[in-house]
């Protein structure tokens, strides 16, 4: 399958010292929705807008649709659609005159009611900009990505701020853009977005990707299946307890927050079994016993050994 | 001027070409000035300080400055046996609307007299003698007593030795407002330029609106021809009103041709245009900029001759001030509204507005961010 957007070995330094992208290369096949998950600074921005033309790499090549920003700036520009993180559109426009401004830029554009209705806007069509919700003005921002009939589209943290309706109403967008074969690059901090949204992705940390594949192969190569926590009475996490932990049948990793155990395990039938027996060993009491699926939290703390939301 | 798109792109397929365009070479254009009036009409702040800000400044200082006509000269006259005769004789005087007399007491001419509210105080003694009490330091009082025994004199019968002629010289294109509205104009010119463009770019910079622009096909020179566009529709409008309301309110006569002074009013425009786009080439926030454009224009409001002569200013000095593109503006605005001079005849200061502007949008095409 062909790459419909490729880069190698991106590097981007601000003022000669600030390092945001720091060799990253990737391939996003055609028809695919790809994401990049990382912390805010991770260099997301840098990347997708380096990717957009709008930053020029200190080195590094890119080629969207075997074309690059330097010979065909002018083909690319009609065939991506961009929504940058928080662009304020004018306020005293109406719906309708922003996306027939950004339609006539355009050489093949969509009709702005075909736009309208697709992004649930037809009834805001006649509001001015400065009175939509977040959701509305970010399914502006969408629109104005959409109206000129992009067959690449890169959203940059499209979700962040909104509510967990307008956020699924995006998610719906979106598959709907890929399911008429367009290719979807975007950038979120939500794991569940990604893990919902994306074919594939790429973990993002210090300007490098650290991890890369489907959502669930991430889950299952780097997060084990299923984590356990519990508390015990007691300090759970002093260091003599913590190597009993890490011995018991089936966990490859712990950690501890707050007294807090996590441990992450591929067969929790063993472990779990095992791990009552090893409590009661030591003379405590469990306190709080849960186990869940992994998820791409995990991954990115076993990872990093930091949290996505936290900086 | 809008289809629905043709082909919706396959998994996997790779275009080789550009669609044909659906949308013609200027319908970006057309559109970005359009939006651009739009959003000026819809901000209520916008209408004031462009449309009628001028018109309050010009109403203020054109009431302020107006020649006033001869102020009535106020005197008191002292009742008496004879005072009837003096009132008949300035009743029947040429200048009997210019005097206000006032019958009174002694007393209260006096105490008139002292408190100014009387300029002069007449008595008419005994054997027909007209007393006057005036005040030599006060000029209204020397020029009331003057005045006074010119027209008791006159209409008691007293002949000029010599013929005179007189002309009064206050005619529309010599009076202040006639200065003024000129140098509004050129200072609406410029401080509409330099806000309409420097502001509004740099206010479109931080929003990231400007990034979020040139991320689409637009082409970059239709969004700025598309802002000195609607400047140069915008800059018709308010020589038309400014004028029309000299015209109007204070009857003030434009000699010069309509298109000449619109040609030498878009000439002013872009120049500032261009002198706008440098202020705003780099600037992030929208008070870095607001600053600037005030530092730019300060000296011109002062030096430019907009509600004064230049001429005041020392002569060291005054190359400089005529090389200032406001000066060259307001010079070239008054030759042509209040003498009539033609276009033709501003060459030099058109030049310098051309100069200015030139160079300003050089250096700002080379230092600007889009981002």
């Amino acid at each position: 399958m062909p790459f419909a957007v490729e880069c190698r070995d991106l590097r981007k330094t601000y003022d000669g010292k600030v390092q945001a992208v720091r060799g990253l290369s990737l391939g996003i096949g055609a028809g695919e929705c790809f994401g990049l998950l990382g912390p805010n600074g991770a260099g997301k921005t840098t990347t997708i807008e380096i990717l957009e033309g709008l930053l020029q790499p200190t080195s590094g090549e890119v080629t969207i649709l075997g074309r690059t920003w330097q010979e065909n700036p002018r083909e690319l520009r009609e065939w991506l659609g961009i929504s940058l993180q928080e662009t304020r559109l004018s306020e005293k426009l109406m719906v309708r005159e922003t996306i027939e401004l950004f339609a006539s830029f355009y050489r093949q554009p969509s009709s702005a009611d075909e736009v309208l209705r697709e992004l649930q806007l037809a009834e805001k069509a006649d509001a001015w900009v400065g009175k939509l919700s977040g959701g509305q003005r970010q399914r502006l921002a969408v629109a104005t990505a959409l109206v000129g009939n992009p067959k690449v589209l890169f959203l940059d943290e499209p979700t962040t701020g909104l509510d967990p309706q307008s956020r699924r109403q995006l998610w719906d967008i979106i598959r709907g853009f890929q399911r008429k074969g367009g290719t979807v690059l975007l950038t979120t901090h939500y794991m569940d977005e990604a893990e919902r949204l994306c074919d594939r992705l790429a973990i993002v940390d210090h300007g490098q990707i650290i991890a890369e594949g489907t959502p669930s192969d991430l889950i299952a190569r780097l997060g084990g299946h299923h984590v356990v926590e519990f508390e015990v009475s007691g300090n759970s996490t002093r260091d003599g307890a913590m190597d009993h932990w890490r011995e018991l049948p089936g966990v490859e990793a712990v950690r501890h927050d707050d007294g807090l155990v996590s441990l992450t395990v591929r067969e929790p039938h063993l472990t779990i079994p095992a791990l009552l027996a090893a409590v009661e060993q030591l003379g405590r009491v469990l306190q709080h016993l849960t186990t869940r699926q992994a998820s791409l939290e995990d991954v990115f703390v076993r990872l990093t050994g930091r949290h996505l939301r936290e900086d | 001027m809008m289809n629905i798109g043709q082909t919706t792109p396959q998994m996997g397929e790779i275009p080789t070409r550009l669609a044909p365009p659906a949308n013609g070479r200027w319908t970006g254009f057309t559109h970005l000035v359009m939006a651009r009036l739009k959003e000026l009409k819809r901000e209520p702040e916008v209408i004031f300080w462009v449309f009628v800000f001028p018109l309050l400044l010009a109403l203020g200082l054109g009431i302020a400055f107006r020649k006033k006509p001869a102020d009535v000269i106020s005197i008191a006259i002292v009742n008496g046996p004879r005072a009837q005769q003096a009132l008949d004789l300035l009743q029947r005087s040429a200048q009997k609307s210019a005097i206000h007399p006032n019958l009174l007491s002694q007393a209260q001419a006096a105490r008139g007299f002292r408190l100014g509210k009387y300029d002069l105080v007449v008595e008419v003694r005994d054997g027909n003698t007209i007393h006057y009490l005036f005040d030599p330091s006060r000029p209204e009082s020397l020029l009331a007593k003057a005045q006074v025994d010119d027209a008791l004199q006159t209409a008691a019968g007293r002949q000029n030795p010599l013929p005179t002629s007189t002309a009064i010289s206050s005619e529309p294109g010599s009076r202040y407002i006639d200065f003024l509205i000129p140098g509004l104009i050129g200072m609406n010119v410029m401080n509409a330029a330099m806000w309409g463009i420097g502001f509004a770019i740099v206010e479109m910079r931080q929003r990231k609106l400007l990034k979020r622009l040139v991320a689409t096909p637009m082409r970059r020179s239709d969004f700025l021809a598309a802002l000195a566009s609607s400047r140069l529709l915008l800059m018709i409008t308010e020589v038309a009103l400014l004028l029309g309301f000299g015209v109007l309110v204070f009857h003030m006569r434009v000699v010069g041709s309509l298109l000449t002074i619109l040609l030498i009013g878009a000439v002013g425009a872009l120049g500032f245009a261009g002198i706008g786009l440098l202020t705003a080439s780099r600037a992030q926030k929208i008070e870095s900029v607001s600053g600037l454009i005030n530092v730019v224009m300060m000296p011109m409001w002062i030096f430019s001759g907009v509600f004064f002569s230049y001429e005041r200013f020392p002569t060291v000095i005054q190359p400089l001030i005529k090389i200032l593109p406001l000066t060259a503006l307001n010079d070239a605005l008054r030759a042509s509204i209040l003498e009539g001079s033609p276009f033709a005849a501003q060459t030099g200061r058109l030049l310098v507005l051309v100069i200015w502007g030139g160079v300003s949008f050089g250096f700002a095409l080379k230092w600007f961010r889009w981002t």
